[in-house]
């Protein structure tokens, strides 16, 4: 049996799925209610100042995408942190903590950019016994329009500076909550490493607008006809935050910085995923707020037994495995050579694969041979650029297989080469860089 | 047409029409088609499908674990509640179980794939030989299992995981039961009851002796004197007759013979079937008889029951499948006396029946059915010997919700107690339960007492 037992700058859980902080972690029923469930670690609900809490609407707070069996792909939500009072959630998550102390428990806080605000929550933080805090630099909505959340994340100096400050006022493991709503992710996480934060943690939800109603244009969910962008997590947003991710991985300034990864995981598969592009866990939301927490079990059995198949002990034998495979465009090689292959005996007709290269790539795929109606590549049009693999509806019909080195390329004539060469070295490129004669 | 001549006779059909005949009723999923059968589980809270299976297999998470790509980590599911999942998944009469409470069902009539999605997990776990259970220390405790039907095998499996041996003794030749003898062969192809038997027992610690009855060869009470708790997973060893005039005739059979003789059959064409052929009875073993007489190749079976569909044993899905095959099903029906012609059946003679005031009575009206062969199948019975004391009900094991008998270090489970449906699944979920009571007995009696003062 793989150790799935995980370690993240210091905080100890039984393994590696954590409750992102969120709805589902607000108070000590449902964290408790996780637990009992499995779940590794939760990231409590966030923290507000000292005072009267925040309110919430009175309508919907959430909206969804769905596929045509609605299967829920997407939600974004308009909930802010929590609305419960700052004691009563200390006073739970103290008594959490003492009830469950091998698992994680972390303190999301969202406190105003003022030095004295975070001076003054993080001593009763750290009084509760719990592991660490995170700060929540991601909500999109409400709080952003408030200077916090979202509106800190996407200032590198804000960041850098709050950083600073928690790391000055407590002894806790400081993880950073960063927003995907930002044009290039790699300058928050460097700003919060400047910080001395020991760990980021992304993505946060993601401004949306889910639907509109045609009949009253109003957009979803909707408060008495009227509606504002909510954060969008689920399924739909996993591509987004795996870049992210990877992207913080393998960035020189912040390499090896400890990365909780968020977004969209709802399998075992989504999180070992996660891992590999350099997380060090995982945390989820929406999965649970679909099935419920009993989904860890499949989680935590899937991650098990896959690490069993593929002899990897440890977390730490995949975590970062694919890092070092995320590379820049320009260091491709373009001398790797591909071309599409479709399975007869697989192959149910339905045409797709034609149409798609027909109208819109490069004219490769037959639909009629000697009358009959039947699709085959064209090896002379073929660029094996993927599409009628992504469109096929049976998989592994269509695969794209790589011309071995001395193969003939039909399409260009050429023999392909066994030496990597990329765009830096190509004759086309203005800029290439040429050899010393 | 001189291959169907009258009369009993086998090799009606051409060889390559017996293989045809009797391959996997429903053949495997493949992986598309369980990833599709998999994505239509909701992942229901406190789900139905599960409250409605006798062993509560967690219904939901095997099937979500097959839709991640984790078919093993899916048997591991199904396997850890009913270690007789992949005969299950063969042979449970979902549409009345699982499929039958799948909110789908409710929803649009068509419920989740469950029987044939655990068939597609439980079919990799045994063909890659995985095994996902250990022994525990050896406690020095052994347990004497009677029968090695699905009660008796689920009883030694947790048995052995606890630590104990199992010694399996049966009557019959081959281990199985009824998985074994009493299953239609399309069911359960390949020699499938032998693997799942091999399979169950490289836990190790298990032993098998076939060929040794109780009332035979040993007594209730020997085994209680010899070992530190028995298990009783007897089955239903005796077949109801009808004590009607013809019975003796040569061509009427039971049943439960004629499927176990086909399913022990090598060659399908060694075994003899009528031209035409009457079934008597109303449940699964009727419905197995005759569409089993048709794929030898009868040119026409009936199947008579004494009530009306509404009534019948076998489940909608079972009795459409008979009609699928071609088997006629005719209602209100009860047998009057068999007809014969130099010793050998020529007819059957029927009452017609109806319900009085919520009685079965006979209209007055009869009628003749020609057929060179009757196959009965109004119910088996449990023949009891070797029992001594032991406390009966309705003419079954009394047991309580424990599996325990009337005797002490007695246990009992599947068709032959009083409780539950006579089910496979039902048996096994006895054998296993009855197996934790005997572990907790055995080790609470190994315990020694704690002084408190």
């Amino acid at each position: 049996m793989a150790d799935l037992r995980n370690n993240f700058v210091g905080i100890k859980s039984p393994n590696p799925f954590w409750l992102a902080s969120a709805p589902p972690t607000d108070k000590a029923y449902n964290v408790e209610r996780a637990f009992k469930a499995g779940w590794g670690g939760v990231v409590w609900k966030t923290l507000g100042s000292e005072g009267p809490p925040v309110v919430n609407v009175n309508g919907p707070r959430y909206g969804a995408i769905w596929g045509a069996d609605r299967r829920l792909l997407g939600l974004n939500n308009i909930e802010l942190i929590t609305d419960r009072d700052l004691q009563t959630n200390l006073r739970e998550m103290k008594q959490v903590k003492m009830n469950w102390p091998d698992r994680a428990l972390v303190a999301s806080i969202m406190v105003p950019c003022v030095e004295e605000e975070w001076r003054a929550i993080l001593p009763l933080v750290e009084e509760t016994g719990v592991d660490g805090i995170e700060l929540n630099f991601g909500c999109p909505h409400g709080m952003s329009e408030r200077g916090m959340g979202s509106a800190v994340g996407q200032v590198p100096e804000y960041i850098e500076m709050v950083v600073r400050w928690c790391k000055q006022y407590t002894r806790m493991p400081v993880i950073t909550k960063l927003t995907p709503n930002i044009s290039d992710i790699r300058h928050p996480a460097r700003a919060a490493k400047r910080g001395g934060t020991d760990a980021v943690s992304l993505i946060n939800t993601i401004s949306s607008i889910v639907s509109v109603d045609l009949d009253t244009f109003s957009p979803n969910p909707s408060i008495g006809g009227k509606g504002s962008h909510g954060g969008y997590c689920g399924p739909a947003v996993k591509p987004i935050a795996l870049n992210m991710v990877a992207e913080i991985a393998r960035d020189a300034e912040t390499y090896r910085m400890p990365i909780s990864g968020i977004g969209g995981v709802t399998t075992w598969r989504d999180a070992a995923e996660f891992l590999a592009l350099g997380a060090g866990n995982v945390q989820v939301c929406t999965a649970a707020m679909t099935y419920g927490f009993k989904i860890v079990e499949e989680m935590i059995s899937g991650l098990s037994d896959w690490m069993d198949e593929k002899g990897h002990k440890t977390l730490d034998d995949i975590t970062g495995r694919a890092v070092g495979n995320v590379t820049d465009w320009q260091f491709l090689n373009l001398n790797y050579v591909a071309k599409a292959h479709i399975d007869q005996d697989a192959c149910i007709k339905c045409g797709r694969c034609h149409i798609a290269c027909e109208d819109t790539s490069h004219q490769a795929i037959t639909q009629m041979v000697d009358g009959v109606r039947y699709f085959e590549v064209i090896e002379e049009e073929c660029v094996g650029c993927n599409l009628c693999v992504n469109v096929c509806p049976v998989e592994n019909c269509i695969t794209l297989e790589a011309l071995p080195a001395g193969d003939l390329d039909k399409r260009t004539g050429k023999v392909v080469d066994p030496a990597y060469a990329n765009w830096t070295q190509h004759p086309n490129n203005p800029m290439a860089v040429v050899a010393a004669e | 047409m001189d291959r169907l001549g009258s009369g009993i006779a086998g090799g009606r059909l051409a060889p390559a029409d017996y293989d045809k005949n009797f391959s996997d009723l429903h053949p495997r999923l493949d992986r598309h088609e369980a990833l599709v059968a998999s994505d239509r589980c909701y992942f229901c809270h406190d789900a139905p499908c599960m409250t409605a299976c006798p062993t509560a297999i967690d219904i939901p998470l095997f099937i979500r674990q097959i839709s991640t790509g984790n078919p093993l980590g899916s048997a591991r599911t199904i396997l850890s509640q009913n270690i007789l999942g992949g005969m299950c998944a063969r042979v449970c009469p979902t549409e009345t179980l699982c499929e039958e409470a799948c909110v789908r069902h409710t929803a649009e009539d068509r419920p989740v794939e469950i029987g044939r999605l655990q068939r597609y997990a439980t079919d990799i776990a045994m063909e890659t030989g995985r095994q996902f259970f250990a022994r525990a220390a050896e406690t020095g405790k052994t347990i004497a299992v009677i029968g090695a039907g699905p009660a008796g095998l689920a009883c030694a499996h947790r048995a052995a995981m606890h630590g104990h041996t199992a010694i399996i003794f049966d009557a019959r030749e081959k281990p199985g039961g009824l998985n074994e003898y009493g299953i239609a062969t399309y069911k359960a192809t390949d020699d499938f009851a032998k693997r799942e038997v091999d399979y169950l027992l490289a836990i190790g610690g298990i032993e098998i002796r076939t060929g040794q009855a109780l009332g035979r060869d040993f007594s209730l009470s020997d085994l209680t004197r010899d070992y530190d708790a028995v298990f009783l997973g007897l089955g239903l060893a005796g077949v109801n007759a009808l004590g009607l005039e013809g019975e003796d005739l040569a061509g009427v059979d039971d049943a439960v013979d004629f499927i176990a003789a086909l399913r022990q059959a090598e060659n399908k064409a060694d075994i003899p079937i009528g031209r035409r052929v009457v079934v008597l009875g109303g449940g699964m073993t009727a419905i197995d008889a005759a569409i089993q007489a048709k794929l030898l190749g009868a040119e026409g079976v009936t199947i008579c029951y004494r009530r009306g569909k509404e009534q019948m044993n076998a489940s909608e899905y079972e009795q459409d499948l008979a009609a699928s095959k071609g088997v006629l099903i005719r209602h209100w029906l009860s047998p009057k006396r068999i007809l014969g012609r130099d010793g050998t059946v020529a007819g059957i003679e029927l009452d017609y029946t109806a319900l009085r005031d919520g009685h079965l009575a006979l209209t007055g009206e009869t009628g003749v059915i020609a057929c060179d062969q009757v196959l009965k199948a109004i119910g088996q019975s449990f023949t009891t010997s070797g029992l001594g004391a032991l406390a009966m009900e309705r003419g079954k094991i009394l047991i309580d919700e424990h599996c325990r008998t009337s005797l002490p270090k007695v246990y009992a489970g599947g068709d032959c107690t009083s409780r539950g449906e006579d089910l496979t699944v039902q048996a096994v979920a006895h054998g296993r339960d009855a197996a934790e009571a005997i572990h907790l007995q055995l080790v609470s009696a190994g315990q020694p007492a704690v002084a408190v003062a």
